[in-house]
């Protein structure tokens, strides 16, 4: 085996009483693939944020070609040949791509654009110099992140969970054009916790789990299952496999809703109709952007409508009525910003307990009940496995995963009729996913209506009785799971149905 | 590069500990400048700090003041932590005052047990009013209630000049721009035997309480904060954001309007210009330096009250200059919220500009103090 291109021994990070990182070693050698792969929580993040210079570490060193370096800076790393595209994208989305490109890369932008055609010509990453970048779609958006880090001809390039944006169709296409760039000599680092596209791409993987490498293998020899033991240090747990029953009535319906967003990057929703019964769990599948937020909005009443019969709650005209008063009416709702939406990141669990959870006997003649909130709040700590100190912990300090667990507790346990939810998983690691999973399951076998948002094909398919997909504002008629397949989803996720 | 982080957790002692360095280091820094002013500084110190709770009639000046101050920072904190910001509480002070002198001045010589009641409900209707008309403005225009209430502000100052140099002149007052003086029935009972100390420190302490009733134990208290600290949160919860507006600014002017009431009702015993002296300006000052808390905002209410008696005996007994007395106040002001800031924050060296590409920060673990950072869109609303 070569030197290694990048080296890592003991590396050590902590924050505050957490160790983020303890004692890591990692080699990544030019011309391969390496897999980092690990748990939401498990330390990935910290990991590449110390590679990339935006940490540093408290203990253990960085080697690169041999000689050690301590990179202080992103600007550092890059310099030496580090680059990263991020899964969330940093581009301003009013400029066009070549702007985007010359805020990192001096240059004239007619060359740069020559530039931009070249590198997406030699990798296979064909993108429109002279688009606007709200204009994009999110594959496209990732080529131009990915394309503005191979122009400052990165000998290592990382990549955070790449595939999470993309529809299933897109994934291929930037497989072949990591194969490119490893045939080329590059190394890429692949962070990622889907284990099929692991042992699809990459020749080795470092395991992390809690901070620690807990193994190094070549995920070609092992089976997923294999894979996931070592992630979690566990065996996974059983699906919940949803069975299916006779739905009840509507409780929840979408008749013709065309609106227009004011906002000019939002999408537009047009003519979208859809019906959730009791004792059934709806998905909305699409890639975020595609009108899902709006869509949310609409349903929770945080968007109101002048047509007061385009939304229908329990039976009764909704358009026109306020998000309280269809909590009132029996909704909950889980949105996909836990913090700031969600949550309050300013206070207790407790107050953000009370938050909606008041109209169920917190209060009294308008007076704070505040030994019941503590008590209900404990209950949601206890039965959703959230991590915490206590009931008073603010929740800006709480994990994104433990804070969704949280808030989805908090919304079951209002005991809903009708549950809207946006992303149950997202950040939650792969039990707690389960777990959550399971207790839709359990909402809908009690006769709640479900629907469930989410860009997570598998999760749908997973839970749902029936999915639509939402792509540029407009639904497409029900599918039932049981008769598509994940491909038939996705030609919808990309309009090609 | 320097950045202040946000502590963990602000340690007690410290909280303790910022006042009391906040105020050695103004006394230091002011002790240089009154020598060099060649005032005696010793005196001048004494007579800032020690005078004002050295005899039981100094301090009743102490507490007479700091009635309206508290009342009035007790009803602005409210909005704040809503994130409505009434600015011009001196102009609802100054409606209120002007409301509850119609009475006495254009009803001949009113007496009865009913005056003083009337009067002051006219002062909060004043205040309310005057602070309802940025209220509808905010609501129905979304025009900021920050520059519409500091504009009023200055409006009221006028209706008051005009109502004293005009309609509202006392006609045996030697053309002198004040109103008649109010009869017995119209002044607020004495609190304490031989001062002006009023019962409008009752009702300050009354409305502290019911202040912390309505932030601690009430739902409505909970919502007016979950919209001011996350408006997207209150908004899933389905808080109407107009409550806030109306609330906040109604409980402002109320608290202010009665204020302003207190003020002709007690110590100035009638109509003048004088009454618009800044109480509610000071007000927003007692408000933050309370930490926007009931109980604190009693607490900075005596203390800044002090500092302002202070104040008046140093340029007596000392000679100080009045510049050199706002000098004073101002470095205490500007001590004890740098000390302030520090017991919430921690100074952090960073390393250099990072190339933005390489590090978007998004809403990320540290929240950082520094200035707002071009955020680049994250794909999709």
């Amino acid at each position: 085996m070569p030197a290694p291109l990048l080296s890592l021994h003991g590396v050590t990070k902590r924050y505050g009483p957490v160790l983020a990182n303890d004692a890591v070693d990692l080699d990544v050698a030019a011309g391969s693939i390496h897999a980092v792969l690990g748990e939401n929580g498990a330390g990935k993040s910290t990991l590449m944020k110390l590679i990339a210079g935006v940490e540093r570490p408290d203990a253990g060193r960085i080697e690169w070609d041999g000689a050690p370096v301590a990179p202080s800076s992103p600007a550092q790393a890059q310099r030496m040949g580090v680059g990263i595209v991020f899964q969330h994208f940093a581009l301003f989305e009013t400029l066009s791509v070549v702007q985007n490109v010359a805020l990192v890369i001096p240059g004239r932008q007619a060359d740069l654009a020559r530039r931009i055609r070249d590198t997406g010509d030699r990798f296979g990453l064909p993108v429109n110099p002279d688009a606007m970048v709200h204009r994009l779609s999110v594959g496209e958006r990732q080529r131009v992140e990915i394309i503005r880090c191979l122009m400052l001809d990165p000998r290592l390039l990382i990549l955070d969970e790449p595939t999470s944006v993309l529809p299933p169709q897109a994934i291929p296409p930037l497989f072949d054009t990591l194969r490119g760039m490893r045939d080329r000599g590059m190394a890429l680092l692949f962070i990622s916790h889907k284990l099929g596209e692991i042992r699809d791409l990459c020749d080795t993987a470092t395991i992390l789990r809690g901070g620690r490498v807990v193994d190094r293998v070549d995920p070609r020899d092992r089976t997923p299952t294999e894979l996931a033991q070592a992630m979690i240090g566990r065996d996974m747990p059983p699906r919940v496999r949803a069975v299916p029953r006779m739905p009840g009535t509507v409780r929840l319906s979408l008749e013709g809703v065309t609106w227009d967003n004011p906002d000019p990057f939002g999408t537009s929703l047009s003519d979208v109709s859809l019906g959730v019964r009791s004792g059934e769990v709806v998905g909305i599948a699409g890639i975020s952007g595609n009108g899902q937020a709006e869509m949310a909005a609409i349903l929770s009443g945080e968007v109101t409508l002048d047509r007061a019969d385009a939304v229908t709650l329990m039976g009764r005209p909704a358009g026109r009525t306020g998000a309280a008063d269809r909590r009132r009416a029996g909704l909950a709702f889980v949105p996909e910003d836990r913090l700031g939406r969600g949550a309050v990141p300013d206070m207790s669990l407790s107050d953000n307990t009370l938050l909606t959870a008041h109209g169920h006997g917190l209060t009294w003649r308008g007076f704070l009940r505040h030994a019941r909130e503590r008590a209900m709040t404990s209950a949601i700590i206890a039965n959703n496995d959230v991590r915490t100190p206590s009931a008073a912990t603010e929740a800006g300090a709480l994990s994104g995963g433990n804070l969704q667990k949280f808030v989805m507790g908090r919304e079951i346990a209002l005991a809903p009729d009708v549950l809207v939810v946006a992303q149950p998983t997202w950040g939650v690691d792969v039990a707690a996913a389960a777990a959550i999973r399971a207790r839709l399951i359990a909402l809908r076998d009690a006769g709640c209506a479900v629907l469930v948002i989410s860009e997570e094909i598998e999760e749908l398919f997973e839970i749902c009785d029936r999915m639509h997909v939402l792509h540029h504002g407009r639904l497409s008629p029900s599918l039932t799971t049981a008769d598509v397949t994940p491909t038939d989803v996705g030609r919808h996720m990309i309009g090609a149905a | 590069m320097v950045r202040l982080m946000r502590r963990d957790r602000a340690s007690r002692s410290a909280m303790v500990a910022a006042p009391l360095l906040a105020l050695g280091a103004a006394v230091l820094v002011s002790l240089i400048l009154f020598a060099a002013l060649g005032k005696p500084a010793g005196v001048a110190l004494h007579a800032l700090l020690i005078r004002p709770f050295a005899s039981w009639y100094s301090f009743s000046e102490v507490l007479l003041k700091a009635a309206p101050l508290m009342l009035i920072a007790q009803g602005l904190a409210i909005g704040f932590r809503a994130n409505v910001f009434n600015i011009g509480a001196e102009g609802q002070f100054v409606m209120g005052a002007v409301a509850a002198s119609a009475l006495p001045v254009l009803g001949g010589d009113p007496s009865g047990p009913w005056v003083m009641p009337l009067m002051l409900g006219a002062g909060m209707a004043g205040g309310l009013a005057w602070a309802g008309l940025a209220a509808f403005a905010r609501d129905r225009f979304g025009a900021s209630e920050i520059l519409v209430t500091l504009m009023q502000s200055l409006i009221a100052v006028q209706v008051l000049n005009y109502l004293l140099l005009g309609p509202w002149k006392d006609p045996r007052g030697f053309n002198f721009p004040v109103s008649v003086m109010f009869p017995d029935a119209a002044l607020l009972p004495i609190l304490l035997p031989g001062t002006r100390t009023n019962v409008l420190l009752v009702f300050a302490l009354l409305a502290s309480v019911l202040a912390w009733v309505l932030m601690r134990h009430r739902l409505t208290g909970f919502q007016l904060l979950v919209g001011g600290l996350a408006p997207g949160a209150a908004r899933y919860a389905g808080i109407a954001p107009r409550r806030a507006v109306w609330l906040s600014l109604g409980l402002g002017g109320l608290a202010a309007g009665l204020a302003g009431a207190g003020e002709v009702m007690g110590p100035l015993g009638q109509l003048q210009r004088s009454v618009a002296a800044g109480y509610g300006y000071a007000a927003i000052v007692v408000a933050y330096v309370g930490g926007l808390n009931p109980l604190g905002i009693v607490v900075a209410a005596v203390a800044i009250s002090a500092v302002y008696i202070g104040g008046d005996a140093a340029t007596v007994s000392a000679g100080l200059p009045v510049p050199a007395v706002e000098v004073f106040q101002g470095l205490l002001l500007a001590f004890y919220l740098v000390a302030f800031v520090l017991v919430r924050y921690r100074i952090a060296r960073m390393p250099g500009p990072a190339t933005r590409a390489a590090t978007p920060r998004r809403g990320g673990r540290p929240r950082t103090f520094d200035g707002p950072v071009p955020s680049a869109a994250d794909g999709g609303p």
